[in-house]
Order: C-alpha cells, then structure tokens, then sequence
C-alpha cells in the first residue's frame, strides 16, 4: 500500500493570482489518475474517511487518485465567503490539469464543478438547491427552538444580497445565487447509492464510515477502469 | 378493468416502513431499536443524534423518498417530537401530494 502525502498545488485565486492549495494524493505516476471533488460543507465532514477510504482501495488497484482542498476549505487560506462557483470550478479543473487526471469522481455537489472534457463517475449526485434546501432548513429549526424564528424565504432574499452563514459555513451572495441554479453535469457515469449497498453515509448525523460500501464504489471503478 | 397502481398513492404500511427505514439511515440507530418505535416514541429532544442538522438531512431525505414537499410551516414542535406525530404527518402530505 502506498502512504498517502499531502502535496501543495498552485490554484487560481479570486484575484487572479495563484495560490497553494493541499492535497491529498495517492501518486505513484500510473496510467490511471482519478481526481477526486468531495462532497460540501456539512457532508464534506461526514464523507471526508469514506472518500479516503475510497482512494486507499483505487490505490490498492493500481489507480492514482488526488483529492484537492478546494479554497476555502480545510487548510486553505483563502476565505470562505469570497468563494463562487466558477472559482470552484476553476480550481477543479486548475487540479486536473495539474495532476494530469485522466478521469474524475464527484461525490455529491462535487459534481457541479465537473471539468469538461474529463470522463469518470458521479457518486449519489446532487443540485445545489438541495444543498441549500438542508442547510437553510437546519437553520430554520434552529433559530426555532433557540429564537428568534426565521423564515426560509427572508433567509433566501438576504443570502442572495448578503450572503449568509449556514451551519458554520459563510456562503457569499454569488455563491448562494449560483448554487440555486447549479444542476449536476450529466456527461459523468452514475453511480448510484443502491448500487453500492446501504445507505448513503451523508444522511448519518456524525462522520462515519462503512468499509464494504468503500469496497464496493472502488470496484465499479477500477473494474471499468481495467476494461477501457 | 385493471387497477392502475402506479398512480394510487403509497400505503400507510409502506410509508411507515419508508420513515422507519430513513430514520436508521439518517441516525445510524439499530435497525432493531428503530423497529420497536410506537406512536409516544420520543424522537426531537429525545433522541441526542437528532440535532437541527439531522433533522433537515431528514426532512430532506423524506421529501425525496416519499415524493412530498414539506414546507417551513409544517415543521413544528408536534411533528417531530414522537414517531407517532412524524408518521400522521408522512401520511398526511403524501397524501395531498
């Protein structure tokens, strides 16, 4: 098994300067590299050792794979709040050039930033509305309980002027407008959770993680991988 | 004449097998445990995995598998506070639906 390193890489900023981001790469300069767009905000949590997992058992069969920090997240010093759709998808596809990727895996909203061009898999896709649907719906029952209450269509109006923070994350006004409107690219082969067995391990309340499922989504892969 | 089942809506069991089945899905509880829960089941404020985020990854989860809408009017104290309460509510929307 390779151990894998966390590895600086140069990512456009919102400036239009460059910055570094890290990530997490599985790299022994193989044939196959699959780039890797997690899952966001509260889901990015939960899903983070699944995803790893998932990389560790690619690696096990003979596939390279890169998980970037996209900016904003984990250790990246650029802020949250400043952050857009297209400055994600900039920096996904800055990583996939970067790391010569010759496929991708979306987990999730991952899929919205889908680089063009790349094929691969998408993993339980879902909209940016959906997204925002959960997270302004935490908030809701939230400030219910502990008051004053709010209500999810002046939360809306304000995000879109704003920008708000939900469940710890600040989602500027561009970002949230985006998201609204943001569909899962279609170009990418589904994975569905039915076909990997269980249930999704973003609906569970804490971080967990389930070793047969891991199993099972690396497989798809690298099946499909070793018949191209 | 047959019966057109694709357009009746969904039955009181399956609905009550649909929530149970998100309900460990979503809190990672024991099938077992979930299996047991009658109406006076206490669920928010009861259950200490069923935070304000749970609960709208709940909600959300509901709304997609049981092909409701639920809006912010509809989520109060009673909904959520026994299985019971939550179950009325599931076949009370898909209903309308």
């Amino acid at each position: 098994m390779t151990p894998f390193e966390l590895i600086d890489w140069p990512c456009p900023a919102t400036t239009g300067e460059r910055h570094d981001e890290l990530a997490l790469v599985f790299d022994r300069g193989r044939a196959q590299r699959v780039l890797v767009l997690p899952a966001w905000f509260d889901e990015a949590n939960k899903l983070r050792r699944q995803t790893v997992e998932v990389m560790r058992r690619l690696d096990l069969s003979d596939v390279d794979s890169v998980l970037p920090d996209l900016p904003g997240n984990n250790e990246s010093a650029a802020p949250l709040a400043e952050q857009t759709l297209e400055s994600w998808r900039e920096a996904a596809r800055a990583a996939a050039e970067h790391f010569r990727a010759t496929h991708v895996l979306t987990i999730r909203a991952g899929v919205l930033l889908t680089p063009d061009g790349i094929p691969g898999w998408r993993y339980a896709p879902t909209s940016g509305a959906k997204v925002l649907r959960s997270l302004l719906r935490a908030r809701t029952i939230a400030s219910r309980e502990a008051g004053p209450a709010e209500r999810t269509e002046d939360l809306q109006a304000r995000a879109r002027r704003e920008g708000i923070e939900l469940a710890g994350w600040r989602i500027g006004a561009e970002m949230f407008r985006e998201l609204e409107e943001a569909e899962p690219a279609t170009q990418l082969i589904d994975i569905e959770q039915a076909s990997v067995g269980g249930s999704g391990l973003w609906l569970r309340a804490e971080p967990d993680e389930d070793p047969e499922q891991a199993d099972a989504l690396a497989a798809m892969i690298a099946i499909q991988l070793g018949g191209a | 004449m047959t019966v057109d089942q694709h357009h009746l809506g969904p039955s009181r069991t399956e609905i009550d097998a649909k929530l149970r089945r998100i309900l460990v899905d979503a809190l990672g509880l024991d099938e077992d445990r979930v299996a047991g829960f009658d109406n006076d089941t206490g669920l928010f404020g009861h259950l200490p995995e069923l935070d304000s985020m749970a609960v709208a990854g709940l909600l959300t989860e509901m709304e997609d598998q049981l092909d409701i809408i639920i809006d912010d009017e509809d989520v109060d104290g009673e909904m959520l506070e026994t299985y019971g309460g939550l179950l009325a509510f599931a076949e009370a929307k898909a209903a309308s639906a």
